[in-house]
């Protein structure tokens, strides 16, 4: 049989560009003196500069971690530069202070950071390398005392705050990638919902990294008071290079009683080239702790980076929290993925849902792995999974790493999976209708992925199955 | 409207269709029939442009330009609709998306302006009266879970939204009850007109009943062994088809 699902050409990544930007970077390296002169650009407090002091040294002790199913060149911590910031921006600057290169490059991703300009109803904080450039809709949010700004200014005008939950769910000793980022975690976005306030706006954060031979380790803090709700974005790009950045973030969510927060990614960092050549290490610690009758959800679409390592997780720490991990993750050409969720039952009649839809096209492979725990107390506690895997071609791998830790015989878990290939039947049906391939595809693959599309917010949804069909763009000739 | 002079056709190394000469005009019905096994799904296969079937000689022209050098999606959007024997299942993708992307990009293909959702449903509610369907199945995933004569049903429900100049039905009616293979040839020849052709698939006379064909043609081995008129289908359905067939081995 003469098949179609072979041949392979990279579709070219449209937000590969560089801005041209005078940028402020320390000298490459890493010791106790770059995480003091982070700190010290940064004007932070003693305390947080010793938080990341103790991270460092427990990082020197700790070894990168071998168990992932992903293949990499060894990292050169050294080589790495660690903060760098466009010379425009200024701490704690106004949006009619950031420079216009910055914002015609937010113009070219598609975000807007003219207020009048916005898509209604979402506020962005828009990081470029190491630093925030601008939040907008501050004021509107700020008359429902909501808090939405950088990580660098919630330090600075919030401490409290910060020094609080800092750490609270991802603590510096967590993992390798997880001490790294305390230590030298530059900027990311802070979020603080008070009491019994449903956020009027979507919150969302556009990371880009720029610079060439530059981490990026933003960390993210949201903070969901007592019957609070929001509903939070991330969408991240990079510059097309042939060298391998590294992005090691850490997300935490703190979802006090009776409070939801819903979290979203849309995951696009450079993937590398067809042959597999360059493309972002993404590294990510995210993980949530839902209080009583509280609710955390993560859905994310994961398109982006040579190599995905990445379990957003919820500690249902609370009686009656629950849980939920939504999953698309695509790997095409030689990008590799290795990323799930940990759902921690600790309360009573606690309850987690996971959907993960893995689609490997090309070389690329892909591997589900997840945990559920059930602690001894956690009585009534209930698990859904639900694990699917897609394959276009014969090159690529799918696997499923899902691991059942049950200390309490009350508990229901269930655990559904699948793997299926888009058939050149299924194909060629859609062709006999009018569609190309290419349509057909992303059709397809849309219909294997709708329980997660559905969860994203509307806004979101059509750039996501946009963006899929993006990714999947000549894996099938 | 359609002509096929000397068809050949391999998959793999094995020649299935072994010379195939049929013309069809401008609102012919056409029925072929058939042994399991002779080609017939190969050829409607061909037609619509599978893949998977390598063409080794021979032509085929629709409206006067050559078939066998357009995309199979080209092909749809010039007005050929294969009603598949095997349908297709696509789980998680509505019949009324799939349909209205389909129905689009042929409208597109003739220049014409895409219809958005609620001027679809418009177009779909009244062509489901033509097949008898609920408009349930709307949102029901396309094919997903369908039985197996509500997936012919549906076949033929997308034609009709579709409205192919050339409907080829590969044994649209194997598997509908009585009462659905009415509804359906019904709905078929609801869809009738001057400038409209279809090609039947089928075992049996029954169908030929409702969709009357202005030619039979008897596909064995991979070659088209006798053609007549509507009778030829009651005189298979009485004879069977081994003295075709022992003709046929006469003659090669
Ligand atoms: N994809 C394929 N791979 C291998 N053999 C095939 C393939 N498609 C068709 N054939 C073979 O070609 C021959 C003709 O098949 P085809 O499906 O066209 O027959 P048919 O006349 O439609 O039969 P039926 O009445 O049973 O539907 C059969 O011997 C079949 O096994
Ligand atoms: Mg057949």
């Amino acid at each position: 049989m003469s098949s179609s699902i072979e041949s392979l050409v990279n579709k070219e990544y449209q937000y590969g560009f560089v801005t041209d930007v005078e940028s402020d970077a320390i000298p490459p390296g890493l010791s106790e003196e770059t995480v003091r002169l982070i700190s010290a650009r940064k004007r932070e407090p003693e305390w947080l500069l010793d938080w990341r002091l103790k991270a460092f040294r427990r990082w020197q002790a700790m070894t990168e971690p071998r168990w992932p199913n992903v293949k990499y060149k060894t990292i050169d911590y050294q080589a790495q530069t660690y903060y760098s910031a466009p010379r425009s921006v200024k701490p704690l600057q106004s949006l009619e202070e950031v420079d216009p290169e910055l914002l015609k490059t937010y113009e070219k991703l598609g975000i807007s950071l003219n207020e009048q300009k916005r898509l209604s109803g979402v506020a962005v904080d828009a990081i470029f390398d190491s630093v925030s450039v601008g939040t907008t809709m501050k004021a509107e949010l700020k008359k429902h005392g909501v808090i939405f700004c950088s990580f660098g200014e919630a330090v600075l005008e919030h401490p409290e705050l910060v020094q609080r939950y800092l750490g609270s769910v991802v603590p510096y000793s967590d993992n390798y990638f997880a001490a790294l980022n305390s230590a030298v975690f530059s900027d990311g976005s802070f979020v603080y919902i008070p009491k019994g306030v449903r956020c009027p706006l979507e919150l969302s954060t556009y990371f880009r990294i720029n610079a060439a031979d530059t981490g990026q380790f933003e960390r993210t803090l949201i903070v969901a008071d007592e019957g609070a709700y929001v509903s939070y974005l991330e969408g991240c790009t990079a510059p097309k290079r042939s060298t391998n950045q590294l992005h090691a973030a850490v997300v935490e969510i703190v979802s006090l009683d009776n409070a939801q927060v819903k979290y979203s990614t849309v995951q696009n960092w450079y993937a590398g080239d067809k042959d597999g050549v360059g493309g972002i290490y993404n590294f990510v610690t995210k993980r949530g702790k839902a209080f009583t009758n509280s609710k955390i959800s993560w859905t994310q679409v994961e398109t982006g980076s040579a190599i995905t390592w990445k379990y957003p997780s919820v500690i249902l720490q609370g009686d009656n929290s629950v849980g939920e991990f939504y999953s698309v993750a695509v790997v095409n050409n030689y990008q590799q993925a290795d990323t799930g969720t940990k759902m921690i039952h600790i309360g009573k009649n606690t309850k987690s849902t996971i959907i993960s839809k893995g689609i490997s096209a090309g070389h690329g492979q892909n591997s589900y792995r997840g945990q559920v725990k059930v602690l001894g107390k956690a009585s009534g506690a209930r698990n859904y999974t639900q694990c699917d895997s897609m394959l276009i071609g014969n090159q690529c791998g799918a696997h499923t790493f899902p691991y059942i830790e049950i200390a309490n015989n009350t508990a229901t878990l269930e655990h559904e999976a699948s793997t299926s290939k888009i058939g050149e039947d299924q194909i060629f049906y859609c062709k006999q209708r009018g569609l190309n391939t290419e349509h057909a595809i992303s059709l397809i693959v849309a219909g294997f992925c709708k329980e997660v599309f559905k969860e994203l917010p509307m806004e979101f949804a059509l750039e996501a199955q946009q963006l899929l069909g993006v990714s999947l763009e000549g894996s099938v000739g | 409207m359609l002509k096929i002079e000397n068809l050949t056709a391999n998959v793999g190394d094995k020649q299935i269709l072994k010379g195939i000469s049929l013309s069809v005009n401008p609102g012919e019905v056409h029925a072929i029939m058939g042994p399991n096994g002779s080609g017939k799904s190969t050829l409607a296969q061909v037609i619509a442009g599978h893949p998977g079937y390598e063409v080794t000689g021979g032509t085929v022209t629709y409206e006067g330009q050559d078939l066998l050098d357009m995309d199979a999606e080209v092909r749809a959007q010039q007005g050929i609709f294969l009603a598949f024997q095997y349908p297709v299942e696509i789980p998680g993708v509505s019949n009324a998306y799939f349909l209205r992307a389909a129905y689009n990009e042929i409208r597109k293909a003739r220049g014409e302006e895409e219809v958005d959702p609620m001027e679809f449903l418009d177009v779909m509610t009244e062509r489901l009266k033509i097949v008898e369907m609920g408009d349930d199945m709307l949102q029901r995933s396309v094919n997903f879970g369908f039985s197996g004569g509500e997936k012919k049903r549906n076949e033929i429900f997308q034609m009709a939204v579709l409205e192919p100049k050339l409907a080829i039905l590969d044994e649209t009616d194997s598997g509908l009850d009585i009462d659905a293979l009415r509804i359906v040839a019904e709905g078929v020849n609801k869809l009738k007109r001057p400038d409209r052709s279809t090609i039947v698939v089928t075992h049996y006379q029954r169908l030929l009943n409702y969709i009357v064909p202005d030619f039979v043609h008897v596909l064995a081995q991979g070659r088209i062994v006798r053609s007549g008129g509507k009778d030829l289908a009651l005189e298979l359905e009485e004879r069977g088809y081994d003295w075709l067939l022992e003709t046929a081995g006469a003659s090669a």
